[in-house]
C-alpha cells in the first residue's frame, strides 16, 4: 500500500486539518503580501488626488446602483483599448479607490477615462433616458437620481473614515465637507442650466449631480501614455 | 440493542437536513428567477423598474441567492446528512445545527433586502455590508464547531474523501471571508475597504476565484464523493486518485486568483503566477471528474433509467469542460479576447448550471425521499427536469460563447489605416440577439427547476418526516432504503 501513510492521516482529524490549512495558506501569502512592498503599487502618481466630498458621494452612489456590474474602469495596455478609451490604467491611480472598481464585464463601455469626455448636460440627459442619446443603448434609466436630493448627513464622516485609512484630507476639508460639496454641486447645476437643462430646486442638489462630479473626475491626472515612458511598470 | 441503534437512522439529526433542503429549493427558484429577469433586462432595458429593480441591484441578488442560498443550502444539507453517516454519530450539537439553519437563512433574507436597498460593497460575491459579514462569520464558526465536534466524536476510524472536501471548505471559506471583508464602517450600512486600488483588486480576486474553488468546487465534490457512489451502488473508482487530486486541487486553487487581473496594473509576476497555476488546475480538476465518471464502470446501464445518475454524469462532464475552458481563458492571449466579454458569463454558467446546479439537483432528488421516508413522487418528472436543464444549459452557454467572441473581436477590429472599425454601441447591438437566446435558455432551465419544486413538494406531501414504526422483525414498512 503506497498510500498507507495517508490511511494513517485519515484517522487523525487535527493533523489533517493543519495540513489542509497549510496547503491553502501558501498561495495567498505569496500573492498578497509582496505587492505591499513594491513602491509602484502604493505611491500615488503625482497628479492623482483624493476625491472631493461631492465626488466621493457620487462614487458611493455609483457603487450603490451597481454601475460597476456593467462598466469596467480598467483600460488594458492594447492599442485598440487606448485608442477607444484613453491611456491604460496604472497601479498608482487607485490609491484612493476604496473599493477598487475595475469591474469584470463591459456591458457598457469602460469609464476609467470618461472624465471630460462629455459635457455635464450630456450625462444628465443620458441618465434620465440613455436611449434619447443612443437609441441602441440597453442601460437602465436612472431618472430617479435626478429627483432625489443628495443626503449630506454622512458626507463629512465619509472623508473622516477615509482619512483614518490614509487619505490625506485636511481638518478643514472634513469640517467643511458639506459646504464644499454644495458649492461644487452648485457649479455643476449652473453649467447644466447654461446648457439648457431644466433644473428643479431638488434637481440642482440631486444625487445625479454627485455622480456626474465623480464621472467627470475619472482619468484626470493621468498623462497620455506617450508622455510617460515606462508607466506600466508597477515595480519601479 | 446498541448494535441496532448505532446503525439505525434514528440516531441521526435529520431535521436540519430537511430544513436546508427546503430552504435551498426556495432560494434556488428565487435566485434563478431574479437571474432570468436580469437577463431579460439586458435585451429589453424597459424592464428595469425604478430604483430597486434595475440590473445593477438585481445582479448581486441573483448571484448571492444562487450561491449562498441555493448552492450552500444544498451543501449544508448534504454535508449534515453525509457527515453523520460517515462518522456514524449524531451531529455534535443539535443547538448549533438549529443556529446554523435559522441563522443562515436569516442572513440570506437580510442579504436580499439589503442588496435591493443598494447596500453593497461592490466586491463580487462579497457585496454584503459589514453587519451581514459579521453574521456570516459567526454562523460559519457555528458550522465549523459543529463539524469538528462531530469529527472528534466520530465512531468511524478513517475520514472518507467527502469529509476532506467539506473540511477544506470550512477552513478556507473562513479565511477568505474574513480577510477580503476587512473594512471600516462609516454608518450602519456603509463601509470602506481596508485595501485600496490594486491591493483591493488583488485580495478580492484571491477571494473571488476561491469562492469558485471552495464554494462551487470542493463542497460540490464532497457531494459527488458521497452521493454518486450511493446513487450508483458502486464504490468510488480510486482512493489513490482521491488523495492525489484533493491535495493538489486545494494547494493549486489558491494561486489562481490573479487570472482575473491579467493586463491590469497588478505586477506582472503575480499575473503570471495566476495564469500558470490556472493552467495546472486542469490536472486535479480532471482527476475529480475521472474519479466520478469511472465510478460508474459497470453501472452505465443504470444511467439509462435513472435521472439522478444522468444529472451526476452531465454535471461531471460540464465540470471537466469548464475546468478545461477556465485554464484556456487564463492564457494571456486568450484572455485578451475573452476578458470583459460574455464569454466569461458563459464560462461561469457552464460551471454553475452544468456542474454545480445539476449536482445539487441530483443531491436533492436523492435526499428528499429518504428524509421524508417515501419514494420520489415522479421519476418521469425528474427525467423531464434533466432534459430541460440540459437543453437550457446548452442554449445558455453556446449563446454566451458566440456573444463573447463577437464582442471581443469587434472591440479589437481595426481598419487598414489602423483606426477602430466599430463603435462600442455597435458591439452592444450585435450581441442583443444572444441575450434573447440566453434568456430563452434561462426560461427552460427555470422551467425544469419548477418541475423539481412540484415533484419534491408532492414527495414531501406523500411522505412523513417521522420515522415509520418498525414492523415486527425490524423491517421498515416504506422503501426508504439507501442508507
Amino acid at each position: 500500500m503506497a498510500y498507507g501513510w495517508h490511511r494513517v492521516l485519515e484517522a487523525k482529524w487535527a493533523t489533517f486539518t493543519v495540513l489542509t490549512l497549510l496547503a491553502v495558506l501558501v498561495g495567498g501569502l505569496v500573492l498578497l503580501i509582496p505587492p505591499y512592498f513594491l513602491q509602484g503599487t502604493i505611491r500615488p502618481i503625482a497628479a492623482v488626488r483624493p476625491y472631493t466630498a461631492l465626488e466621493q458621494e457620487g462614487r458611493d452612489i455609483y457603487i450603490r446602483e451597481g454601475c460597476n456590474t456593467c462598466h469596467s474602469q480598467m483600460v488594458r495596455p492594447f492599442k485598440t483599448e487606448t485608442d477607444r478609451y484613453g491611456s491604460y490604467s496604472l497601479a498608482g491611480e487607485g490609491v484612493y479607490d476604496r473599493p477598487f472598481l475595475y469591474g469584470s464585464r463591459r456591458t457598457g463601455p469602460d469609464l476609467a477615462r470618461v472624465g471630460g469626455k462629455y459635457p455635464d448636460s450630456w450625462h444628465w440627459i443620458h441618465f434620465v433616458n440613455p436611449r434619447e442619446l443612443e437609441p441602441r443603448s440597453n442601460m437602465p434609466s436612472f431618472a430617479f437620481l435626478t429627483e432625489r436630493a443628495l443626503d449630506p448627513s454622512l458626507t463629512s464622516r465619509r472623508l473622516a473614515v477615509l482619512r483614518r485609512l490614509g487619505h490625506p484630507y485636511s481638518d478643514a476639508e472634513i469640517e467643511n465637507a458639506v459646504e464644499d460639496a454644495r458649492a461644487q454641486a452648485a457649479a455643476i447645476a449652473e453649467r447644466l442650466r447654461r446648457d439648457g437643462v431644466q433644473l428643479s430646486e431638488v434637481g440642482a442638489r440631486s444625487e445625479v449631480i454627485a455622480v456626474i462630479a465623480y464621472l467627470q473626475s475619472l482619468g484626470h491626472g493621468v498623462k497620455p501614455p506617450a508622455a510617460t515612458p515606462n508607466a506600466g511598470g508597477t515595480a519601479r | 440493542m446498541s448494535d441496532q441503534s448505532n446503525s439505525s437512522p434514528a440516531i441521526y439529526d435529520m431535521a436540519v437536513v430537511r430544513g436546508f433542503a427546503i430552504s435551498a429549493l426556495i432560494w434556488g427558484i428565487v435566485g434563478m428567477s431574479v437571474g432570468l429577469l436580469a437577463a431579460l433586462q439586458l435585451a429589453w432595458p424597459e424592464l428595469n423598474l425604478g430604483p430597486y429593480l434595475h440590473f445593477g441591484r438585481l445582479r448581486p441578488v441573483h448571484t448571492n441567492a444562487v450561491i449562498f442560498g441555493f448552492t450552500l443550502g444544498v451543501v449544508f444539507a448534504g454535508s449534515y446528512y453525509g457527515l453523520q453517516r460517515l462518522c456514524r454519530v449524531r451531529m455534535f450539537s443539535d443547538t448549533l445545527s438549529r443556529i446554523n439553519l435559522w441563522g443562515w437563512n436569516a442572513i440570506i433574507v437580510a442579504a436580499a433586502i439589503s442588496l435591493l436597498a443598494g447596500k453593497t460593497t461592490s466586491k463580487e460575491y462579497a457585496e454584503l455590508e459589514w453587519p451581514i459579514d459579521i453574521a456570516i462569520a459567526v454562523v460559519w464558526v457555528v458550522y465549523a464547531m459543529n463539524f469538528f465536534g462531530t469529527l472528534i466524536k466520530r465512531r468511524e476510524r478513517a475520514m472518507y474523501a467527502a469529509i476532506w472536501f467539506w473540511l477544506a471548505t470550512v477552513l478556507t471559506i473562513a479565511m477568505l471571508h474574513i480577510f477580503n471583508n476587512l473594512e471600516l464602517p462609516v454608518s450602519g450600512w456603509k463601509s470602506y475597504s481596508m485595501y485600496a486600488g490594486i491591493h483591493d483588486a488583488n485580495i478580492q480576486w484571491w477571494y473571488g476565484h476561491n469562492a469558485v474553488g471552495f464554494l462551487l468546487t470542493t463542497p460540490i465534490l464532497g457531494l459527488m464523493y458521497y452521493f454518486l457512489p450511493k446513487a450508483a451502488g458502486r464504490p468510488i473508482f480510486s482512493h489513490r486518485l482521491s488523495i492525489l487530486h484533493f491535495w493538489s486541487l486545494i494547494f493549486i486553487y489558491i494561486w489562481a486568483g490573479p487570472h482575473h487581473l491579467i493586463y491590469s496594473p497588478l505586477p506582472d509576476w503575480a499575473q503570471t503566477f495566476g495564469a500558470a497555476f490556472s493552467i495546472m488546475l486542469i490536472f486535479p480538476s480532471w482527476g475529480g471528474m475521472l474519479n466520478g465518471l469511472l465510478t460508474l464502470r459497470g453501472a452505465w446501464h443504470k444511467v439509462r433509467t435513472d435521472p439522478l445518475l444522468k444529472m451526476f454524469v452531465v454535471g461531471l462532464t460540464f465540470y471537466g469542460m469548464s475546468t478545461f475552458e477556465g485554464p484556456m481563458m487564463a492564457v494571456k492571449t486568450v484572455n485578451s479576447l475573452s476578458h470583459f466579454t460574455n464569454w466569461t458569463i458563459g464560462h461561469v454558467h457552464s460551471g454553475a448550471l452544468g456542474w454545480v446546479a445539476l449536482t445539487c439537483f441530483a443531491t436533492l432528488y436523492y435526499l428528499v425521499p429518504r428524509l421524508w421516508h417515501t419514494q420520489l413522487y415522479s421519476v418521469r418528472l425528474a427525467e423531464a427536469h434533466f432534459w430541460l436543464a440540459t437543453l437550457g444549459l446548452v442554449l445558455y452557454v453556446t449563446s454566451m460563447w458566440i456573444s463573447g467572441v463577437t464582442q471581443g473581436l469587434m472591440w479589437r477590429a481595426t481598419n487598414p489605416d489602423g483606426g477602430l472599425t466599430y463603435t462600442f454601441i455597435e458591439s452592444v447591438a450585435a450581441i442583443r440577439i444572444y441575450d434573447v437566446i440566453r434568456s430563452g435558455g434561462g426560461v427552460i432551465f427555470l422551467g425544469g427547476a419548477l418541475l423539481m419544486l412540484y415533484n419534491i413538494l408532492k414527495t414531501i406531501q406523500q411522505g412523513s418526516a417521522r420515522l415509520p414504526v418498525p414492523l415486527p422483525g425490524g423491517a421498515l414498512p416504506s422503501a426508504a432504503g439507501g442508507r
